[in-house]
């Protein structure tokens, strides 16, 4: 008898221990250290698959993606702020991509956080969004990230010998295209 | 043998809670700054229902933040109804659902279907909260007084007070063709709703 309550008590701290950890385990991540680790689909689309410099199928984690620096935007849609700054951030793509100097060295990618991929979908039709969006329906990597609010920017640079690290996050307060991109450069290096 | 019985609680509801927690998901846009109160993970549901799909939906009017009134009989014959009941202001997950349903009025168009949003808020906390959202497309209603009276007749008033997060379709005849009592802690597909509005005409 003694020894059954023993081992609930047990198993019941036990618990509450991890209960404890995996909840606050996950802080959003900060300028310096590295992504958590971060599985997304390869894309089907092959124009998107092409921009990331992506083959094949499966998964991909973003420091697989050809380039020396990745815009991350956390948003959903249904973030007020998310919808309003769509275009601006649209415009910070096309600003690159016009960009002989830069196109290939800065891609820009956008993680739904609670959106299926039909809502994920939805946003990237409404705003007509040229860059790959991926879906985070079950928040698996929004609460491997802090559980940010959204928009939530984040900055990665990837070295020439696949490290990477992160240089920038920024909650919400996107400045528009243009003061994004001079600030995007200059936390790289690449300016 | 009471002491057993405590310690078995204690278990039961650690393992409760962790399982609660875990699902407690939703992603906060930075729009409401830190004004969003955060009620913690809460009873799934909690209410009975008092309608079901093919029962005729029952009539209400209810003060709407533009000022008129709205009854649910004034769209008869005319548009499909979705109301979106959502349990209150400034909570999580209710305040990322709305702005949703702001970016796709096409989709409510191309179903003929107009949204009532409703909440047993009074006007001027709707006014603040909505504010937040940018201009909304659909009427947002007041089912403050009395107090959730709209939502205790559909069966969606929970015991705290609070509305459920529900969604019910209703077509031009009045009839209930879908209902959606959610889990208040999550927000509803958006796809499971526009599917049930998709068999409306079928």
């Amino acid at each position: 008898m003694k020894k059954a309550l023993f081992i609930l008590t047990t198993v019941a701290f036990l618990l509450s221990t991890l209960t404890f950890s995996v909840l606050s385990a996950n802080k959003a991540p900060q300028k310096g250290e590295a992504l958590p680790t971060i599985n997304l689909p390869i894309p089907k689309n092959a124009d998107e698959r092409n921009y990331l410099g992506l083959s094949g199928s499966g998964s991909f984690k973003i420091p697989q993606i050809k380039t020396k620096v990745v815009i991350i935007e956390i948003f959903s849609m249904y973030c007020p702020y998310c919808q309003k700054d769509a275009p601006g951030v649209n415009e910070l793509y096309r600003l690159i991509e016009s960009n002989p100097d830069i196109k290939n060295k800065i891609k820009l990618i956008g993680i739904g956080a609670g959106n299926s991929s039909y809502e994920v979908e939805i946003f990237k039709k409404e705003y007509r969004v040229p860059f790959p969006l991926f879906s985070d329906k079950d928040f698996v990597i929004h609460k491997t990230i802090g559980e940010v609010r959204t928009p939530y920017f984040m900055v990665v640079k990837i070295n020439d010998d696949g490290s990477h690290q992160i240089v920038h996050t920024q909650l919400g307060e996107y400045p528009g295209a243009q003061p994004f991109l001079e600030l995007v450069l200059n936390v790289s290096g690449l300016k | 043998m009471e002491k057993r019985k405590f310690v078995l609680c204690i278990f039961i509801f650690t393992i409760l809670s962790f399982f609660i927690s875990a699902s407690m998901a939703f992603a906060l846009s930075n729009v409401y700054k830190g004004n969003i109160y955060q009620t913690g993970p809460l009873k799934p549901t909690d209410s009975t229902l008092k309608v079901k799909v093919g029962d005729p939906a029952p009539d209400f009017t209810l003060p709407a933040i533009s000022g008129e009134k709205i009854s649910l009989k004034q769209y008869r014959g005319k548009k499909n109804v979705v109301l979106s009941f959502v349990p209150a202001a400034w909570t999580p997950v209710c305040s990322d659902q709305w702005p949703g349903y702001n970016i796709v009025k096409d989709l409510f168009s191309q179903h003929d279907a107009i949204l009532l949003g409703i909440t047993v808020d009074n006007i001027p906390t709707l006014f603040a909260w909505t504010n937040q959202m940018g201009q909304l497309w659909f009427p947002v209603l007041s089912d403050f007084w009395p107090h959730g009276a709209v939502a205790k007749k559909y069966g969606v008033l929970r015991s705290d007070g609070v509305s459920e997060r529900a969604l019910f379709v209703i077509d031009k005849k009045g009839i209930i063709r879908y209902i959606d009592v959610h889990d208040i802690n999550k927000r509803p597909p958006l796809e499971d709703l526009i599917g049930a509005l998709e068999k409306l005409n079928k």
